[in-house]
This record gives structure tokens, sequence and C-alpha cells, in this order.
């Protein structure tokens, strides 16, 4: 039968009703926020004068603002030092139970896990139990080894921090990990076994590169993460409140102004500039990780 | 959109926030302006509901007993956090222009903060500025800033608070002047590395007391003209006793109220502390170990003659988003001057500030078990009459407070000069306060 080219279609509204509910909430909970973050960047809202508009003015002091920079280089040193501990900890874990190698794979599998279950804050007020050096554990273990051991100590700080986003993260990239490995076809490996292919060859020319995709959006995610670096050491602030300072990260920065500071639009500006360098990195890490998975 | 529209928009809406962000009520809506005195008890005849925000001990039990006197009201008693967290709470709430309580707690150096962003009801204009005679001079002062802004809770006037089991273990004898407070502190320490005679790990709360009793008057606040002098004669003389202690490593850098502190106050680690009078009811409370142990003393002197500052303290405000002020006001009258709430409120350990039951022979005449059978209210009392004057808070102590760690905070992380975290700190608040929007000088 020919069509008839001549008739236009009906507009059909079943396309929408089908994403209308998703777009309402998408809109009101995702794009609105960051409108109005937008729209409160461009003003200044003094305890004294009231509010005005500055145009870009909050934008050139952020960038120019070196507790915003202190705070920026120190989740970048802890990026670039802890993510790859962490993901490397977690690609061994999850080679160690696909590699049927251990006892009780799904004890080690929950056991390491688990951490990431315990609520973010529950977990660091246990650690700021472990590392009080006056009366807590850090201080029974100083005392019994003679060590002189300072969780709390500026220079040990980013260190301490590094060890509880690892202990909390690494079962989480771990099952990441572990279900791109999963779903490797099991004839692969046995045609590996044909060849006469032995462990270490398995490992380089199977296993590796199925989990390189995973590796990419874990690498990502832990690089939000860390530029989001909040709870742990706004969580350990009252513990060491000389050593977490109010910008010790940008977003401890951002909740600083704002909370304490009623600096409302300064704030906003703030977390949209550290929003667009996290969005840039975030992409040339996708951008170049994808490119190499497809060579 | 047309240009035209654009503009009217750019224009409408930031006058809004504005309005939104600085009183909660517009030009139209000022029910607190047409107050008077025969509203309160016509308030409390005809009855409400009430919210009121408090994190004091006795907060439930005061509201108890006046739901029981004036069975037509009800008070929700929300604890919303304790101090900072609270104000963090009340500052979103005035800022969003709604919920915000009728009536909350803030602390005497909070509260200019709070008039500064129109948030609260001036009291006047139901006569309570009357009920002056009935409170201490200094906290008076606190709520009176321009218009009665709150009614004083309690006071803090400062006292030191020390372990007699250990200072008789070593031998030392209570200090009156700071020099020997100094020499106490080295003696402890020497005899006993880990022992110390107090902590400070840099707390905004307690450096300030302490320049106000130094003679510090770093803050002039006139209007939106505030003066910034963190190098004053007083301020400086506070730092340098304070270098004394801190450089040598004689104050336990545990911080105040963590749990190490108390643990440190229950063994015997931290063998004194300077605090406001309403610390010996909660030293009672937590440190069931020390019973028996601790004493109450005047705070050490600079030349023999006593002084001493308030250390913390709280008056109650109406807000101005209360839909009821009258009835707000009529509570917090009730609350804070009347025999049967500070009956309620001395009971839960509360430290008043009403000069009636700080001069009763009851309340100067108990001996608690706990300080081993000292008269501890005399001391206290005698140190409310004490108090220096004439000291002035910022009108955004709140943020102040919190960057003190971040400047005045790393002189006490590398046992530094107090004096140079002080001119950071200095340097900090001044360019906030101008960037506020204030004249600084």
């Amino acid at each position: 039968m020919p069509p008839h080219p001549s008739r236009r279609p009906r507009r059909d509204w079943r396309g929408w009703q089908f994403t209308g509910p998703f777009a309402a909430v998408f809109v009101f909970v995702f794009i609105a926020p960051l409108a109005y973050a937008l729209w409160l960047s461009l003003f200044q809202n003094r305890l004294v004068g009231g509010n005005a508009f500055v145009g870009l003015e909050n934008y050139r002091t952020a960038l120019t603002d070196p507790q915003f920079w202190d705070g920026f280089l120190r989740v970048s040193l802890f990026l670039l030092v802890q993510v790859p501990i962490m993901l490397a900890l977690a690609l061994v874990a999850a080679l160690a139970i696909d590699g049927a190698r251990l006892y009780a794979t799904g004890l080690f599998r929950l056991v390491i896990f688990l951490p990431y279950a315990v609520p973010a804050v529950v977990a660091v007020l246990m650690w700021g139990f472990i590392y009080g050096d006056h009366f807590g554990l850090t201080a029974d273990l100083n005392e019994l080894l003679g060590t002189d051991l300072r969780p709390f100590a500026p220079d040990w700080m980013l260190a301490s921090l590094g060890n509880i986003v690892t202990w909390e993260y690494v079962g989480y990239n771990m099952l990441i990990f572990y279900s791109a490995l999963k779903t490797v076809p099991f004839e692969l490996y046995e045609a590996a076994e044909i060849d006469g292919a032995r462990g270490a060859q398995v490992l380089k020319a199977i296993k590796l590169p199925a989990v390189r995709g995973a590796v990419v959006i874990a690498t990502i995610f832990s690089i939000i993460g860390s530029f989001q670096l909040f709870n742990e050491p706004n969580v350990l602030k009252p513990l060491a409140n000389n050593v977490v300072n109010s910008y010790f990260t940008p977003n401890m920065y951002a909740y600083n102004l704002s909370f304490a500071g009623q600096q409302y639009n300064y704030s906003a500006t703030i977390a949209i500039v550290m929003g667009v360098i996290t969005a840039a990195i975030a992409y040339a890490v996708q951008l170049r990780g994808t490119r190499r998975e497809d060579r | 959109m047309s240009t035209l529209k654009r503009r009217t928009v750019i224009g409408t809406v930031p006058a809004a926030l504005a309005t939104g962000a600085l009183a909660a009520c517009g030009d139209d809506t000022e029910p607190a302006a047409a107050g008077s005195p025969e509203d309160l008890d016509a308030a409390l005849e005809r009855g409400g509901k009430l919210t009121y925000w408090t994190w004091t001990p006795s907060g439930e039990a005061q509201a108890a007993a006046f739901t029981a006197q004036y069975p037509n009201v009800e008070v929700e008693v929300v604890n919303a956090g304790t101090a900072t967290d609270e104000y963090t709470a009340l500052q979103n709430a005035v800022a969003a222009g709604s919920g915000a309580p009728d009536v909350a707690q803030i602390e005497y150096y909070a509260l200019q903060q709070f008039v500064l962003s129109d948030a609260l009801v001036d009291l006047g204009q139901y006569g309570l500025a009357d009920l002056e005679p009935q409170y201490t001079a200094s906290t008076w002062a606190a709520v009176d800033l321009g218009g009665v802004y709150g009614l004083p809770q309690d006071s803090g006037p400062m006292v030191m608070l020390y372990n007699q089991a250990v200072f008789d273990e070593f031998g030392l004898t209570v200090p009156a002047t700071w020099d020997e407070y100094v020499a106490a502190a080295e003696a402890l320490h020497t005899a006993d590395p880990n022992r110390f005679l107090t902590n400070d790990a840099g707390d905004p709360g307690f450096a300030q007391p302490l320049i106000w009793q130094a003679g510090g008057r770093p803050y002039t606040v006139d209007g939106t003209n505030v003066g910034i002098d963190l190098q004053d004669e007083g301020t400086r003389r506070w730092a340098d006793l304070w270098n004394r202690m801190l450089q040598p490593g004689l104050l336990a850098p545990i911080p105040t109220w963590s749990d190490d502190w108390w643990k440190a106050l229950s063994n015997g680690t931290v063998a004194s502390l300077i605090s406001g009078s309403w610390m010996p009811g909660i030293l009672e409370g937590s440190v069931p170990e020390g019973a028996g142990n601790w004493r109450v003393a005047p705070v050490p002197s600079y030349d023999g003659t006593p002084v001493t500052a308030e250390n913390g303290g709280s008056a109650q405000s109406v807000l101005k988003q209360s839909a009821d002020p009258a009835l707000a006001a009529a509570f917090l009258r009730w609350l804070n001057s009347s025999p049967e709430s500070i009956a309620v409120f001395l009971e839960n350990g509360g430290f008043p500030s009403t000069t009636a039951e700080l001069a009763s022979p009851e309340f100067t005449g108990t001996a608690p078990d706990y300080f081993g059978g000292q008269k501890i209210n005399e001391v206290c009392v005698a140190a409310s009459e004490n108090v220096a004057t004439g000291f002035q808070y910022l009108p955004f102590q709140v943020y102040a407070n919190s960057v003190f760690p971040d400047t005045v905070g790393a002189a006490y992380t590398e046992q530094g000069d107090l004096n140079a975290g002080l001119e950071a700190w200095q340097e900090s608040l001044e360019g906030y306060g101008e960037a506020q929007g204030f004249q600084v000088n």
C-alpha cells in the first residue's frame, strides 16, 4: 500500500505523557535550583545596605579568592593521592574475589562493602574516636608502642581523611569492578585456557580490558566525590577546629559562607565555579577514557 | 521576554528578596507596632499556640508550668540545636521569611546580629522595659540595644572551678593572681607531664570574656560604624599572659565540650577551668566522678583587684515572624520574670540574672555536697557584682567566632604568638565588615 505523503501526521502527545512526569521532577529539583543559584550569584545582599545587582563581580572575587583556591588545591591533592590508592585497592579486591582462589568470597565481598552501608556521619564520628590522641584508640596505641601518632596534626589531617574515605568507598568501587568482571563470557576464559594462557596473561589480556570502562566510571565518580568533600572534614571539625578551617574544602567554604556568614550570593558563586570546574575535569577524563577504549 | 519586562523583573525581585531577608513582615504587616501592656494579659486570656526554641535543660519543665497556669496557651518546646546550630537555623528562617519560632533563646553575644537583621520585636512597646530593675546591670545592658530585644534568662559571671583533690595531691594553692596561676600551671605540668592546670584549644567564647576581664574593649559599635582593635591595651594584656601558658605547652590542647574534655575533667587530667557561673550545675550533672572534689573560686586578677566578665548567658526574644507577638511577649514575661518560672530554672541548676534571686539567702546559702559543702553561690554572686562594664560584641559576632579557628586557631596549633593570630583575625573581620556595608575603623 502506498503511503499518503500529502497527509500531515497529527501532533502526537503520547511521548510527552511518558516523559512528562520525569521532566517535571527534573525541572523542579534540578534545573530550578541551578537557575536560582545562578540568579543569586549575580547579586550581593549586605547586612547594611540591602540587595544590589552586581553582575559578574562575585565571579571576579571568587577567581582571585585565596581561601577558595586554598581549598581547591587541598581537594586536588587529595584527589591525586587518595583516588588512585582507593581504586587500586578496589581493583585488587575485585580480582581476588573474581579469581575464586579465596575461601568464603561472599563473606569478603560483604565485609569489604559493609563500610559503604554505614552512614558517612556515623562512620566519621567513629573514626573520630579512633583518631583521638588524648583518650582515643590512637592514644592507647601510642602508649602501648611508644609511638607519637597525631592523626589530627596539620600535616596528617589530609592523610587521616584519605584513610576514612578509602575505608568508606573501597567496597563500593570493588562492586563496580566485580560486576564488570562478571560480564566476561566464560567461553573467553575457556578459549584462553585451550590456547595455553596463564594467569598473568589472562589478567592482562582479558580481565583488565574488561574493567577499563568501569575504571573510567569509577574515576569520574571519585573526582566528583573528592571535589565535593564535605561530610568527613565537617564532622571532624569540632575535634580539630584549628586544623579543619572554615575553607578546608570548597564545599565547606560555600557552606560556611552562607550559614555562618550569611553571604548566600557569594556562596552560590563558589558553588557554581566549583561545579563548572568539576564538570570540565570529569568530562575531560571521560573523553580520554573512552578514546582509549575505542583503540 | 521583552527588554521592558526583563527590567521590571530585575527591579522588583531583588527588592522582594531584600525585604524577605531583612524583615519577615513587609511595610503593611507590622502587627507588633500596635502593642501595649494591656495586650499581654488579654493575649494570655485569649490563648493560642506558641513555638519556643531553646536548649536550656529546664525549658520543657518551664513550659509545662506555664501551661498549668495558663491552660489556654499551648507551648511547643523545640531544641533546634545548641547555640551556633540554633542561630544557623534561625538565620535561615529569617532569611527565608518563614519558619522561625515565636520565642527563641539567643546568647547575649549574638543578639545584636539578629537585631540588625530586623528579626526581633522591641519589647518596650509592651511595657517590658519596666522590668529593668529586676535584672543585673550587665545582663540588662546586653538586651537593651536601642530597644528591649529580649529578657535575660541567665548570666555567666566567670569563676574558676578547680579540683581540690588534684590541688592537694600536688600541693597547689588556689591562685589569686594570673602570675600565681601561670606558676601553678608550671608546677603541676612539671610534676606530672600528663596533667594540665587547664585546657584551651582556641575558643572565641572563652578568649573574649578573658579579654573583657583583662580590660580589653576591642569592639566599638555605633549603629553601622564599627571599630575593631584586637591589639588594644587590654587585649594585648590577655594575649601576652596567655602566650605564657600556650607557648611552653601548659594548656591541654583539648577542645572544650569534646568527649575528650569530659574524660579529662573526670580523671583529673585537667585540674581547673575558668567558666561562667552556670558551669557548676553542668559539672555536677556531667562529671559525677568528681563528686566532692570540686570547688569554686574567683577568677585570678592581674593586680589583686577582683574583676570578672560575663561568659555566655542567654536572653529569650520574640521573633517578628511570630503570628501572635503579644502572646509571645506575655509568655516571655512569665518565663524570665515570674518567680514560678525562675524557681524551675534554678532547680535545674541554672544561674539567674535576676537580682532578687541572686540576693536571696536561700540561693546563696546552698552548699552542694558535690562541691564539698562549699557555699558556691556566694562566690558566684560576688562575681556577678564584679563584672567589668563597657564590653561590646560585634553586630556580626556569630560569623566572627566562626573564623576565629582560621586565624587565632593557627597560633594555637603552632603554639605561636596569639597577638599575630589576633591581628589576622582583625584583618579577616575588617574585610567581612566592609563587604557587608559597615563603616569599619
